[in-house]
């Protein structure tokens, strides 16, 4: 009896390192932007009554698709460290390329969508490949891609600045398409919950059947509970609209499936040791190189994918995500959601967080009619914030490794 | 008469202009703590990274157990059993104690990392160390300068290797950090495993090292059994005030070394 209260002890004293440990590495986790976004919607509430309308929360989650997904991209580079800054460009050429291919020469839409993705991939591997050649920061061999790339795709625009595509195709429909019926919408949560719940109650079981200290089974409920919460109630409210939008899944998609790539892969392994040291990743056999490309490629091929989204919105391939502001947005979102920007910590999650932020600001400020000039001094201002904590956090962590 | 695990038999290495090893020879066996000691430039880490397959000697043998062995990149090393911890570390202080123990060598399933398994077998690992880890999912920056070190070692054991090389490993380590250290390589010693250790401190060499070999010149200046000898004649022979094994009179250019 003694000996079991000993270890019962052992593994209390072991549970609340680990948690003090996560408090200096900075790991208060999400709960700073939840709270941001939560005081943002109040706020917008009580100066305006239908910010949290059904309506207007349906365009919020179209809205933050297309720099989300972008952001998702530019998060893989902060990790190891650098800075991608062709990501607007190549979300502007994306869609023109889209646009040329589908309406000037006829290529069927799926086509065109393969040609456009497989493009961005193509210019971010490029960009990687120059970096790892040559070791000069990447975000200047960027730089010069976002006036390459934006200048192809002003040529590709022609002189009219737009290409106009069909309202009823594939891509025009990855915006404006809603599941409308309730059991889609929840069999997709229930899906989500089920699956969270039976993988963590998997791994709690194989570290029970080792005698692994494990996470207690009422945390794992409530975690989960929240999930089937936050997951229902969105899309109860999205169904008041319109439904559960395409769109919006398909970020969730990306944002599921590239977090598990980054946390649960060998390869997101070895891209956060790139980003924690470089040096140590070579000794340990870590392909560095090819490392390194590949996550400009990831983010190249993402901003393809972003691209496409943006030019879904307006159903036609414009300026408008080569002109500066998406890949601004789409850098503060990565950043603003927790993603550090000296490299080797961040989570894919941070880009829905961030744009949620940032498209809370802009969809609030356009509904009291305040010109955008306040919109940016206020996502500067969050920015800003944001940077000064990571710094602080990063601070925290080195301080406390030396004590 | 034990057969030596490692031998070196008149190792040489030119880097340039600068002589670095000449007719170097050093045997280490199984179950025994070798020093290897000398002033900067002496040729320890040159010869560390001949040993480690980092740098390949011009001229030389090199024999494991008895028999010649070529050791020309890092992974013939690796395959011999040899594994080197730097002076600096080098690892990942974002990821935590198990993710820097496996990292290059993750355990997992079609690219899923199996997390419980490396976790479980990191415990088993870190269990028999004298030095406790408080918690293996922290990240490696929060740990001490004595923790990462333990586990920089700790990473050499997962290949569970014949011979360790360490390389200053309490240079940047506390008292009381440096005696858990000492701890760590006798035991290491007395389950069989051969170690070269690298180090300036008279103190731990006294404390842990069965032989001392000093390095002078890049030249062997005597092998000593640390029982027997005093801290004076070692240092005497670090300094060059008694030159032991000096069969050849220096290169010229040897002689304005710093």
């Amino acid at each position: 009896m003694a000996v079991r209260g000993r270890r019962y002890g052992e593994r209390l004293k072991e549970r609340a390192g680990a948690a003090r440990h996560r408090l200096h590495e900075g790991g208060l986790g999400p709960a700073p932007v939840l709270l941001t976004v939560a005081v943002i919607w109040a706020v917008f509430q009580a100066l305006n009554a239908n910010f949290l309308s059904p309506r207007n929360l349906s365009v919020l989650s179209v809205d933050i698709v297309g720099t989300g997904i972008v952001a998702v991209g530019v998060v893989f580079v902060l990790v190891i460290g650098e800075l991608d800054l062709s990501v607007g460009s190549l979300a502007g050429l994306s869609g023109a390329l889209f646009a040329t291919l589908n309406v000037n020469h006829g290529m069927p839409e799926w086509l065109a969508v393969l040609v456009a993705v497989a493009a961005g991939a193509a210019a971010g591997a490029f960009h990687g490949f120059v970096f790892t050649r040559t070791g000069v920061p990447a975000f200047v061999i960027t730089l010069a891609g976002l006036l390459a790339w934006n200048g192809l795709m002003l040529y590709l625009l022609g002189p009219e600045g737009t290409i106009s595509f069909s309202g009823d195709g594939l891509v025009a429909m990855l915006t404006a398409r809603h599941f409308g019926v309730p059991v889609a919408g929840y069999g997709v949560a229930a899906l989500g919950t089920a699956a969270y719940l039976a993988v963590s109650f998997h791994d709690r079981a194989r570290r029970g059947a080792t005698g692994m200290p494990c996470r207690p089974a009422a945390g794992i409920w409530v975690r989960t509970a929240l999930l089937t919460v936050v997951t229902f109630a969105t899309v109860h409210v999205l169904g008041r609209f319109e439904g559960v939008p395409l769109a919006l899944l398909v970020f969730l998609a990306v944002l599921v499936a590239s977090d598990l790539l980054l946390r649960r892969t060998t390869y997101g392994r070895r891209v956060l040791a790139l980003g924690g040291g470089a040096e140590a990743a070579l000794r340990a056999g870590v392909g560095v190189a090819w490392v390194q490309v590949s996550v400009f490629l990831v983010s190249g091929a993402l901003a393809a994918v972003g691209g496409l989204f943006f030019a879904s919105r307006l159903t036609s391939a414009t300026q408008v995500p080569g002109s500066g502001m998406l890949l601004i947005n789409a850098i503060a979102a990565a950043v603003i959601g927790g993603t550090s920007l000296f490299g080797g910590r961040g989570s894919t999650w941070s880009a829905l967080l961030g744009v949620l932020v940032i498209q809370s600001i802009a969809s609030g400020m356009a509904l009291l009619g305040v010109q955008p000039a306040v919109q940016f001094m206020i996502t500067g201002g969050v920015l800003l914030i944001a940077v000064v904590f990571d710094a602080l956090t990063r601070r925290a962590a080195v301080s406390h490794g030396r004590a | 008469m034990v057969q030596p695990l490692l031998a070196l038999r008149g190792v040489s290495k030119r880097f340039a202009a600068v002589q670095a090893l000449v007719d170097v020879d050093l045997e280490i066996r199984a179950g025994e703590v070798v020093a290897l000691v000398g002033a900067n430039a002496a040729g320890k880490s040159t010869l560390v990274k001949v040993i480690s397959g980092v740098v390949v000697p011009e001229r030389g043998v090199i024999e494991w157990e008895g028999r010649p062995v070529q050791i020309k990149r890092p992974h013939d090393a690796r395959d011999l059993g040899i594994a080197t911890v730097y002076q600096d570390l080098s690892m990942c202080g974002n990821l935590d104690v198990v993710g820097n123990l496996f990292l290059g060598r993750e355990i997992h399933r079609f690219g899923i990392l199996d997390e419980v398994e490396m976790e479980r077998r990191a415990r088993e690992l870190l269990r028999t160390l004298p030095i406790h880890i408080p918690d293996v999912r922290a990240p490696l920056a929060t740990l001490t300068g004595g923790q990462r070190q333990v586990v920089a070692i700790t990473r050499s054991f997962l290949s569970a290797p014949r011979l360790l090389l360490l390389d200053e490993p309490t240079a940047s380590l506390g008292l009381e950090q440096t005696n858990q250290l000492l701890d760590l390589i006798e035991e290491i010693r007395d389950r069989g495993t051969g170690v070269l250790l690298i180090s300036h401190n008279m103190g731990d060499i006294k404390a842990v090292a069965d032989r001392v070999a000093v390095l002078r010149l890049g030249r062997n200046n005597g092998v000593f059994k640390v029982g027997t000898t005093s801290q004076e004649e070692i240092i005497a022979s670090i300094t060059g005030a008694a030159d032991h094994a000096r069969r050849h009179p220096p290169a010229g250019s040897e002689e304005t070394w710093p």
